[in-house]
């Protein structure tokens, strides 16, 4: 579909010839999300945005090697470093009377996103999160606080100004919330219907929306013949067809598979790659959140108790939960980096209850003369009795580990051999291999 | 003209006239209720305390009752107070706080994460009615339209016993006073006929509308 020389509604931008541009359904998504940007900033409204994307633009366009150049260059833009913070949320407040008890859903909550960022809200259930995010485009009414977002304190306004600023923030939901009796190509127009475009003008947006989300030939099914993760990105359409600023994910894979996780995580990735919009991610899957934050705040009754990168989050958690949330990544971690530094081959050691307590390694390194370097263990307290593990490395003579292993299998000891995987940094952790003997 | 085929007439006239009546006024009102609830988008709860006794007391006045009382606006409204056309009068004031109930209820099943979708969008509490609420209750709604046609079929019976015409009246007049069995037999066979048709077409519309994979047998 060609986007060059398309009349513009707004009729006052120089952008329409743009030479040299791509127009596959990635960049074309992207130029008309430009193009409303530059719209907006003939309106006054976002000059500052405007830019910074653009200069955005530039870098992806200079990486991807696509001629942007040119168009960037006649605006002669001031290229600026700094990134824009799209939200900014300050000490914000929700309370429920649930039984006569009043629930402090948010309690003095703050922080900021800035665009191209996927801050992540994680947190067990009950933490808040979903309060959070409705109070974000005030679908709740916050008890106090501030939000500011496009340069307004959204807490202060109300009516068509709200509308407006809440239909350029995209949200996904749990359950997708698509409606039902429409079509899926019905479901992406509906924003753009609300705003008031006649079908004419909204179709070639549609149809590269849902070109970009990969459900073209699904335009005339309705939402129920779809499975989960097909639905779920008709609810990324959806969202994304005012071109936000920021979108807001509200637990948005957990009502899926984990085929389903993947592929919409993935979408979603792509979806900030290429539109560089600031993401505000709800999850309680730590799986989500490190696939796809930049930063992470752990929530606990209506609180941030900790914020911070992802790595620094993951390497030293402060609080119990975030303890409690990383860990399971906090081991892969350190084991894929441990097996990708060490040459020698790495075994975990998986001890049950009855081996616990016994000095089985430095036995086994007297009787066959093996080296046993330790890498990580662990001991849980569980249900049914203590049960440990040791990551291991060998050295020494081949046949003396092997027959070492073999004595420590005797021993009742569960042997997994550790590889790390090539080429992939998805955060899928080790590849961990059963000891074939 | 057969004796059969004028009743049929007159009964499917009064019915279908006072059912579209009562689903102009009641529709909307019901729009109202949902919108009015204590965990509605426009929540007034005072008001919608006040409307749901009304609606209970307007439902729970027999309709033989009902009909005599407005006969005076009847006979206002139509210029008589018996006949076709003066029964439709009572027949849509009882259906319409009918109508509002069930509409309201029909509204009910709609997911409220599915408005909140709508109103993330941008839409005003207008465009939300018009373009999510309405269409995705649509197939309940059409249920509830079915059930309050059917409804108005027997009231429209009962109505022929007091001078209201129709299938009733000829079943009372020819058949129950004239001791006629077949008159009295037809006469209902007819008026069940009827309501077998409106419930087939009802679900008929009512599956074609769903669009969500659930369908109720015909």
């Amino acid at each position: 579909m060609s986007r060059e020389g398309q009349a513009n509604p707004g009729g006052n931008t120089t952008f329409n010839a743009r030479p040299g541009i791509r127009s596959d359904s990635e960049t074309g998504v992207f130029n008309w999300w430009t193009r409303e940007r530059i719209e907006d900033e003939n309106n006054g409204h976002t000059i500052e945005a405007a830019e910074s994307y653009l200069l955005l633009v530039k870098v992806k366009a200079i990486c991807s090697s696509r001629a942007v150049h040119s168009y960037v260059d006649v605006r002669q833009i001031q290229v600026k470093a700094r990134k824009m913070c799209v939200i900014r949320v300050e000490h914000l407040n929700k309370s429920f009377l649930l039984d006569k008890t009043v629930i402090h859903a948010v309690n003095d909550v703050s922080f900021s996103v800035d665009e191209g960022e996927v801050f992540g809200l994680i947190g067990l259930s009950g933490a808040g999160k979903s309060t959070l995010v409705r109070c974000l485009n005030l679908l709740e009414r916050p008890d106090s606080g501030e939000v500011w977002f496009d340069g307004l304190n959204l807490v202060e306004q109300d009516g068509s100004i709200l509308r407006e600023k809440r239909s350029r923030m995209g949200i996904i939901f749990q359950h997708f919330n698509l409606f039902m009796r429409k079509t899926v190509w019905e479901n992406v127009a509906y924003p753009l219907r609300i705003a008031g475009k006649r079908t004419k003008e909204l179709t070639p947006r549609v149809e590269e929306l849902l070109d970009y989300i990969g459900l073209k030939a699904h335009a005339r099914s309705y939402p129920a013949e779809l499975s989960g993760g097909q639905q779920q990105r008709v609810g990324i359409a959806r969202a994304l067809a005012m071109s936000p600023r920021l979108l807001l994910s509200d637990e948005a894979t957990s009502a899926l598979d984990p085929v389903n996780t993947e592929l919409v995580l993935s979408l979603l990735r792509k979806v900030v790659d290429d539109l560089g919009i600031a993401v505000v991610l709800i999850t309680h899957q730590m799986e989500v959140a490190k696939a796809l934050c930049d930063r992470i705040a752990v929530m606990e009754n209506g609180r941030i108790i900790e914020e911070n990168t992802v790595e620094e989050l993951f390497l030293r958690p402060r609080h119990a939960v975030t303890r409690h949330m990383t860990r399971g990544f906090d081991e892969d971690m350190s084991l894929e980096h441990l097996t990708e530094l060490i040459s020698a081959p790495v075994y975990r050691l998986g001890f049950r209850t009855q081996s616990v307590t016994r000095p089985l390694i430095s036995g086994i390194s007297r009787r066959f003369n093996v080296d046993a370097n330790i890498l990580a263990g662990n001991i849980n307290a569980l249900v049914g009795g203590d049960v440990g593990y040791l990551v291991v490395s060998f050295e020494g003579d081949e046949t003396a580990v092997r027959s070492a292993l073999s004595s420590l299998h005797e021993d009742g000891v569960e042997i997994l051999k550790l590889e790390p995987t090539n080429g992939h940094n998805d955060g899928a952790g080790i590849h961990i291999k059963e000891v074939v003997r | 003209m057969n004796e059969f085929v004028r009743a049929t007439l007159e009964t499917v006239y009064m019915v279908f006239t006072s059912s579209f009546v009562a689903v102009v006024v009641g529709l909307p009102l019901g729009v109202l209720l949902i919108l009015m609830r204590p965990e509605g988008l426009r929540p007034k709860p005072h008001l919608y305390r006040v409307l749901d006794v009304v609606i209970n007391v307007l439902r729970s006045i027999p309709f033989m009752i009902l009909m005599i009382v407005v006969f005076p606006l009847s006979r206002l409204l139509v210029g008589r107070a018996t006949g076709t056309t003066a029964t439709i009068v009572p027949l849509a004031i009882v259906a319409i706080p009918f109508v509002a109930r069930i509409m309201e209820q029909g509204f009910l099943e709609v997911d409220y994460g599915v408005l909140e979708a709508g109103l993330a969008c941008g839409a005003t509490i207008g465009q939300l009615v018009r373009t999510v609420l309405v269409p995705e209750a649509l197939p309940a709604l059409v249920n509830g339209i079915t059930i309050t046609i059917i409804n108005i079929i027997g009231n429209s019976a009962m109505a022929g016993a007091i001078g209201g015409g129709g299938l009733g009246d000829l079943a009372i007049r020819y058949g129950l006073y004239r001791r006629n069995p077949v008159n009295l037999l037809v006469s209902v066979a007819i008026t069940i006929a009827l309501v077998q048709l409106v419930q087939f077409f009802g679900r008929l519309i009512e599956n074609r509308l769903r669009h969500d994979g659930t369908s109720t047998a015909l």
